[in-house]
């Protein structure tokens, strides 16, 4: 415990360096001291009594950012005792998940063990869900952890919305205008509010003071929506009320590219979802392609994968491979699982690149971190190395030879 | 039969009849009625029931050659040639003259291993776009349903079919959901398009049934105030529906050594169960814990009966010496885990142990989305294995996808491997399929080409598709 609180002095040297913000560094160093990165380059002084470690032959890169997941906010999806992230209510503005965030959970060493360093924590409900945060995988506790909350307004704008709005879609976009306009009077009448000089407004005082900052443009708007018209009405909805929109999921996006890159929306994209329903019949694998291509800026998250987007929010390496396979320029979609969600994100001063003063969330790869004979060598979450041990690697530890070792 | 069905078709949609027969034309005299008789002197038990109507492709001899050829069979052949012919492997090797007639594919760079089998699907009767009306794979009205069959639940339209099949994927078992501690019978069927799930059927392919242990049961039952309601609700009611079927079997081949007298009422309950103690039916047990597995297969010693694979297993590496021991094989996946108790302890070097443990693993897919890539779930499962410092070769892991479940489906004879005789079930991939930039390119069913993905002529569309799913590659 004490020499976690040492400064420490880290020296990563002989490794091509993928700074993500700048072109790849054969040979490179990168320095760090205490929780920040200090210096990137071929001709880094190295100080006396810096930690070396020797990466040649060896990736290293800033740590993958996972930016929509429940990390932190369950367990065991089917038991209810160990699942925080969501309220029922449809409209819950207010919400902010962080005191639901387990630090302890087993869900977090299995991630970043993985070389995904931090990730967007998102509330999941039918329509407006709430806050999320940004986390660093690495704490005892979420004041340790919680790098930035809230981060943005969570809302649904799917078939799953169509309840919220009294069974139809365009009652779910009605409503959230209502809310919208309502937090706006609400904002310019606080006094009368206060007086109950107002009619009723569409929301309780809390959500409405919770969308304020989303109607000043200051937060962040991420609405999942999939098909073609479920975007266009969150692209609608945006446009009125001068928002900072983010999609999410948007697996129809492909099909109007060229209008959400003109709306200068981004989208935080699940490449491996293709299943066609109802809710998005054009499904399909070559979405992020398509979008990057037309010019939108995207960040892959790993949602679509088996077993759901916090146990498996690992397998977004997967995800990104499978991008490029399906036509995404390698280096766009190395982006997408660093620097760009850190920019989608407004984190970006901080995460996601290998630049001075950014928190030294870096990791060193064996070789290509999208494939899969790739492994993961180092981890450093704000300057420190984490252990690569987890609650798996334990019960292999067990098991390995049989009968087990108790 | 059809005639009457096409009558009914037109008093429904008189308008349409009326329009579609134009000028008043003589009806032709009906032509006699085709197919199976009414048999006077049998009864349906002696009947073949659902037979398959599955037809190869014709297709004229392939020869695929200048690949590294992954056989699994132990071998890998570099700049190797594959023949297939006549809808079987016809010659494998590093020089195989190609013959008269036949489509001659340079592989230079790429790989060709056999056409890969899902032993857990729910394709067809979970199918998309995932309203209730393709809701059809558990039957969770009673937990015991050995009545029921897969096959009667397929769609055949299934818009998820051709991603499988994209995926490379040949053979499927689609089996019925695990709501129910026995829930019907699976069905095994080629990956290609059809009208009917007849056309689908593979021929031959023994029956599975499903069991479930555990959580799921429990959980649908138990929340009805219906048995089963515990772990040792669930024990109990397998137990009593095996008891049954002792009895049943035992009156049923009683009476089929005479043959003389009224048969026994016939069960269809009783009857696939019956069968699985006779060996002819395959045990497949979705089961997560190894203590749970434990349990099944003291079960299985109690009637008599085998059970061929545990399925999601995702503790099968506590227990996997006593799984190779007693020669049952786990269909696993590589990597899901948590997402309710019994799956909490899953770790990536499940497979990997199980095979340290000369035991049978099988990386499957229980899922729509999975099955389109079971090579890369497989190559996860390899290198965690690696990592782990678990020798694993590429050939095992490609066993883990072909030859191992092939035999989970009873079919190792004949599909599963790149060997001389077998069907010409086989993958051309762009790379090691262990990659994950590698991509299926051409996939063949007993020798032909059903999947180019150079050639979107090849692509399979469904009917769903049609008019309102944009083609794969093209804008809407």
């Amino acid at each position: 415990m004490i020499a976690l609180l040492l400064a420490q002095t880290i020296a990563i040297t002989g490794g091509r360096v993928l700074p993500v913000s700048g072109p790849a560094i054969e040979n490179a160093t990168v320095l760090i001291r205490d929780s920040l990165i200090e210096a990137v380059g071929t001709n880094v002084a190295i100080p006396e009594g810096a930690r070396r470690i020797d990466a040649r032959g060896r990736i290293v890169t800033p740590g993958l950012i996972n930016a929509f997941t429940q990390l932190g906010l369950t367990e065991i999806d089917l038991a209810a005792q160990t699942v925080e992230q969501s309220v029922r209510r449809e409209v819950a503005a207010s919400f902010n998940v962080a005191e639901g965030i387990n630090p302890a959970s087993t869900l977090i060493p299995v991630t970043r063990v993985e070389g995904i360093t931090s990730a967007l924590v998102a509330p999941t409900g039918d329509f407006i869900a709430g806050q999320s945060v940004f986390l660093d995988l690495a704490g005892e506790t979420i004041e340790q952890m919680i790098a930035r909350s809230p981060v943005a307004m969570h809302v649904t704008l799917d078939e799953s919305s169509k309840g919220a709005g009294g069974g139809s879609r365009a009652g779910a976009a009605e409503r959230l205008r209502r809310i919208l306009s309502d937090a706006r009077a609400y904002a310019a009448r606080r006094s009368d509010f206060e007086r109950r000089q107002m009619r009723d407004l569409a929301a309780s005082q809390a959500d409405l003071e919770a969308l304020q900052p989303v109607l000043a443009g200051r937060m962040p708007l991420i609405v999942t929506a999939h098909r073609v018209f479920d975007i266009r009405n969150a692209l609608r909805i945006a446009r009125e009320f001068s928002l900072r929109l983010v999609l999410a999921g948007a697996a129809e996006g492909w099909e109007i590219a060229g209008e959400i890159a003109r709306a200068n929306v981004p989208v935080l994209v699940e490449p491996l979802a293709n299943i066609p329903s109802f809710n998005a019949l054009g499904a399909r694998y070559e979405n992020a392609a398509r979008l990057a291509a037309a010019g939108v800026t995207i960040a892959i998250v790993a949602g679509a994968g088996p077993g759901g987007t916090a146990h498996n929010s690992r397998i977004i390496k997967q995800e990104a491979g499978n991008a490029v396979s399906y036509g995404l320029p390698y280096e766009t979609a190395f982006r997408a699982v660093t620097l760009s969600p850190a920019e989608i994100l407004g984190v970006s001063d901080r995460y996601g690149s290998l630049q001075p003063r950014r928190v030294a969330d870096v990791v060193v790869w064996s070789g290509d971190p999208f494939e899969f004979s790739t492994g993961v060598e180092h981890v450093f979450i704000r300057g420190r190395e984490v252990p690569l041990t987890s609650r798996q690697t334990e019960l292999l530890e067990r098991y390995r030879t049989l009968p087990p070792r108790w | 039969m059809v005639r009457s069905l096409q009558y009914a078709a037109c008093t429904l949609v008189l308008a349409a009849c009326a329009r579609a027969a134009g000028a008043p034309q003589p009806l032709p005299a009906p032509a006699p009625v085709q197919g199976p008789q009414p048999y006077r002197d049998t009864l349906s038990f002696d009947r073949e029931q659902f037979p398959s109507t599955y037809r190869r492709r014709s297709s004229p001899p392939v020869l695929i050659r200048n690949a590294t050829i992954l056989t699994a069979t132990g071998q890998e052949i570099e700049h190797g040639s594959i023949l297939l012919e006549e809808g079987r492997i016809a010659a494998v090797g590093t020089d195989v003259p190609a013959p008269a007639g036949a489509v001659v594919v340079d592989a230079a760079g790429k790989f060709v291993t056999p056409g890969i089998i899902d032993t857990h699907s729910h394709l067809g009767v979970y199918a998309a776009p995932g309203t209730a009306a393709e809701d059809n794979g558990n039957e969770a009205t009673d937990p015991n349903t050995a009545q029921v069959w897969a096959e009667h639940s397929f769609w055949p339209q299934d818009p998820q079919l051709p991603l499988a099949q994209a995926g490379g994927i040949t053979t499927i078992q689609v089996l019925p959901g695990s709501a129910n501690l026995i829930g019907g019978r699976s069905v095994t069927l080629h990956v290609v398009p059809a009208r009917t799930v007849q056309e689908m059927k593979f021929p031959g392919a023994p029956y599975g049934v499903k069991m479930a242990c555990g959580e799921n049961p429990k959980r649908v039952y138990g929340g009805r105030e219906k048995a089963p309601s515990t772990r040792m609700g669930n024990m109990a009611g397998y137990r009593a529906a095996y008891i049954a079927a002792e009895r049943y079997r035992r009156r049923w081949d009683l009476w089929n050594r005479s043959r003389t007298g009224d048969p026994p009422d016939r069960d269809l309950q009783l009857e696939t169960l019956a069968d699985v103690l006779r060996g002819r039916i395959l045990v497949q047990n979705h089961c997560y814990r190894a203590d749970e597995m434990a349990q099944m297969l003291d079960l299985a010693r109690e009637f008599g009966f085998r059970i061929r694979s545990f399925h999601h297993a995702v503790e099968a590496y506590k227990v996997a010496d006593i799984l190779a021991r007693q020669q049952v094989a786990v269909s696993i996946w590589a990597d899901w885990w948590g997402f309710k108790m019994e799956a909490f302890d899953g770790v990536q070097q499940n497979a990997a142990l199980v095979t340290q443990a000369g035991g049978r693993a099988v990386i499957h897919s229980d899922s729509e989305s999975g099955i389109q890539r079971l090579n890369q779930e497989a190559a996860k499962a390899m290198w965690a294995g690696r990592r782990a410092g678990i020798t694993i070769t590429r050939d095992q892991a490609l066993r883990w996808i072909t030859a191992n479940p092939a035999w989970v489906i009873g079919l190792d004879s004949l599909v599963g491997t790149l060997e001389v005789g077998k069907n010409a079930d086989v993958v051309v991939w762009s790379g090691d399929p262990f990659s994950v930039y590698a991509r299926a390119e051409r996939v063949y069913v007993d020798g032909a080409l059903m999947y180019d993905r150079n050639d979107p002529a090849t692509w399979w569309r469904t009917d769903f598709e049609l008019g309102h799913v944009p083609a794969a590659g093209r804008d809407r």
